[in-house]
């Protein structure tokens, strides 16, 4: 359990963004023989599957397992598409990789589009990120002109072309199916499942959509063994991941840990404490939709399963930090406008949802409202989650539902100098919102 | 129609589209193409893109508009993102705002009477570890002060 450096090796190897350096320390050498020795797809998932090798764009589901799913008897193109639409606040860790490893993430792509047998890889990037698509643009074109590209790859007769697609801001679009609509010059908007992508997905055909530092731990995962991988985690959380952590720390930036490492390491060891050596007073663990976490509660290891176990999510692994003077209620309403902007406007409770809870918080933060307005915000929150296409409707709720329960008397104190509403018995969520 | 992209330009369109089995796909770098060469997406060019890829051009408005990164207004000069969400709060982005306001004279959404910045606060830009941060057109700066951000206006010509 502790700091381990396998994405990290090539942050720290300078110039390991440009091919020669990057082959130089091993690169490549996981695709070459995945390719040159014609592995089956069957060989490549159950590596994966072997190492744990979760989904880390947030969601935690098993790599090997997600691209076994597509239908071997499916005719026609195949399609990978690579979500490097990094947007949950709080996450910075892809950036570093498409800016300084770049070709680690085209080797693990190359790779899974083996095992899916795609020869078209898409790789969509969010549009605010300038210098992480112009890192990838140049490490296509060295990977083409090298032979790693393109037709015949490695000398064998397989075709692969990676295709970089720029998206323009909207957060909605780091979920699959959003980003798929959004992939073929629609709006953003998700889709129900089923069909899934690995049936149906990208222009209706087979399609497995990877976060960017998943498929950059696939080349590591077959240079090292899967039990190497596997080993350095703990139970069905294989491996490490890159943490990035901000907020009032004294050392943000991104940590590569392997999973199950204690959360209270990552926060005081490596970075290096609460700013202004002040008490800790939350953490939001993975992302702005995790569940927060108060100072008590971080006694938790940091894989999927422990932060499940404590009724949070381990999600992106983007941890936000914050000290104990921090107005807890503005925080909340700080997020609660994010995910009323950010909603697509498909669902109902979502759209509508987000506004109202934005509403309740602009009132509570601002001094005029009740405790009625707590009660209201907890009972909007709850009929958001589970009724959405999307998983933004549950990312909007889960903040707003463990704010409230967590630092309720924070809560309470913002409104308690307000007038409780004269009215009789319970208002409805709908009214007066 | 008045607006029409230079020979290079319809090339690059032709380029684009080739990424893509079909080519509505195209519409997003397209519009980035656009929206470079006319400065922003008026409704003309809207009609534009539309014909080069025959969409409606109530289609192309209902991209243009869904997503933030597409100007349907003018700017100026530079346009400066300046995030707000929770981390660079938590490290000082109401100060930075303060002092863009201050020192510029302008609030979220406008632009300056010389039409040097357009300020737009925006969501998460992904740079965290660099609270408080922003950018400038296409550059990322991070880790700012008030200090730090007033030497980074003085600088930008």
């Amino acid at each position: 359990m502790a700091k381990v450096k396998l994405i990290t090796r090539f942050f720290e190897i300078e110039d390991a963004n440009l091919l020669p350096i990057y082959e130089a320390n091993g690169g490549y050498a996981a695709a070459r023989k995945v390719v040159t020795e014609s592995w089956p797809p069957d060989k490549i998932f159950s590596t994966v599957k072997a190492a744990n090798l979760r989904g880390l764009g947030g969601a935690g589901f098993p790599a090997g397992m997600k691209w076994s799913f597509v239908p071997k008897d499916a005719e026609g193109p195949k399609y990978l598409v690579v979500n490097a639409d990094e947007s949950e606040p709080g996450t910075f860790k892809d950036r570093h990789i498409m800016l300084k490893a770049p070709h680690l993430l085209l080797e693990g792509a190359i790779i899974a589009a083996c095992s899916i047998n795609a020869e078209d890889i898409y790789i969509y990037v969010r549009g605010e990120y300038y210098q992480p698509t112009q890192s990838l643009e140049r490490a296509i074109e060295e990977a083409e002109d090298a032979g790693f590209l393109g037709k015949n790859i490695f000398g064998s007769h397989k075709n692969i072309k990676v295709h970089l697609h720029r998206g323009a801001g909207a957060y909605i679009c780091g979920e699959e199916t959003a980003l798929l609509s959004s992939l073929e010059g629609f709006k953003g908007w998700p889709k129900l499942k089923p069909p899934f992508p690995a049936v149906k997905g990208l222009f209706s055909k087979p399609t497995i959509i990877n976060n960017v530092e998943t498929l950059s731990y696939v080349p590591i995962v077959i240079d090292k063994g899967p039990e190497y991988f596997a080993k350095l985690g703990v139970e069905r959380n294989g491996g490490a991941r890159l943490f990035g952590i901000s907020g009032h720390v004294k050392k943000p930036g991104v940590y590569e840990l392997s999973l199950g490492t204690p959360m209270r390491e990552l926060i005081f060891d490596h970075a290096g404490g609460v700013r202004g050596d002040r008490k800790l007073k939350a953490v939001i663990p993975g992302g702005s939709s995790c569940p927060v976490l108060t100072a008590d509660e971080i006694d938790v290891n940091l894989d999927f399963d422990s932060l499940a176990k404590i009724g949070s999510m381990l999600g992106s692994g983007g941890m936000i930090i914050m000290d104990e003077t921090t107005d807890m209620v503005k925080v909340l309403l700080r997020i609660c406008r994010f995910y009323a902007f950010e909603s697509c406007g498909q669902c109902t409770p979502c759209r509508e949802g987000t506004g109202w809870m934005t509403r309740i918080m602009e009132r509570v933060a601002s001094g005029e409202g009740t405790s009625q307005d707590l009660d209201d915000l907890y009972d909007v929150a709850g009929m958001i989650g589970g009724n959405t296409i999307c998983p933004l409707g549950d990312a909007a709720s889960l903040p707003v539902l463990s704010f409230v329960k967590k630092f309720r008397a924070e809560f309470e104190a913002k409104v308690s100098a307000a007038k409780v509403p004269a009215a009789s018995g319970k208002k409805s969520a709908g009214e007066e919102i | 129609m008045s607006v029409s992209f230079p020979d290079k330009e319809k090339k690059r369109v032709e380029e684009i589209i080739e990424h893509y089995p079909q080519k509505k796909a195209a519409i997003g770098d397209v519009l980035y193409l656009a929206q470079k060469q006319f400065g922003h997406i008026s409704p003309e060019v809207e009609l534009y893109v539309a014909s080069l890829l025959d969409l409606p051009a109530s289609y192309v408005h209902q991209i243009v508009t869904f997503y933030t990164m597409y100007l349907e207004n003018p700017v100026g000069k530079h346009l400066m993102l300046l995030c707000n969400n929770v981390s660079c709060m938590l490290c000082g982005a109401e100060d930075m705002l303060a002092k863009v306001e201050k020192k510029l004279g302008i609030g979220p959404g406008e632009t300056t009477k010389d039409n040097k910045f357009t300020l737009w606060t925006v969501e998460c830009l992904g740079a965290c570890e660099m609270a408080p941060c922003l950018m400038i057109d296409d550059k990322l700066y991070g880790n700012l002060t008030v200090e730090k951000l007033d030497k980074l206006l003085d600088s930008v010509e």
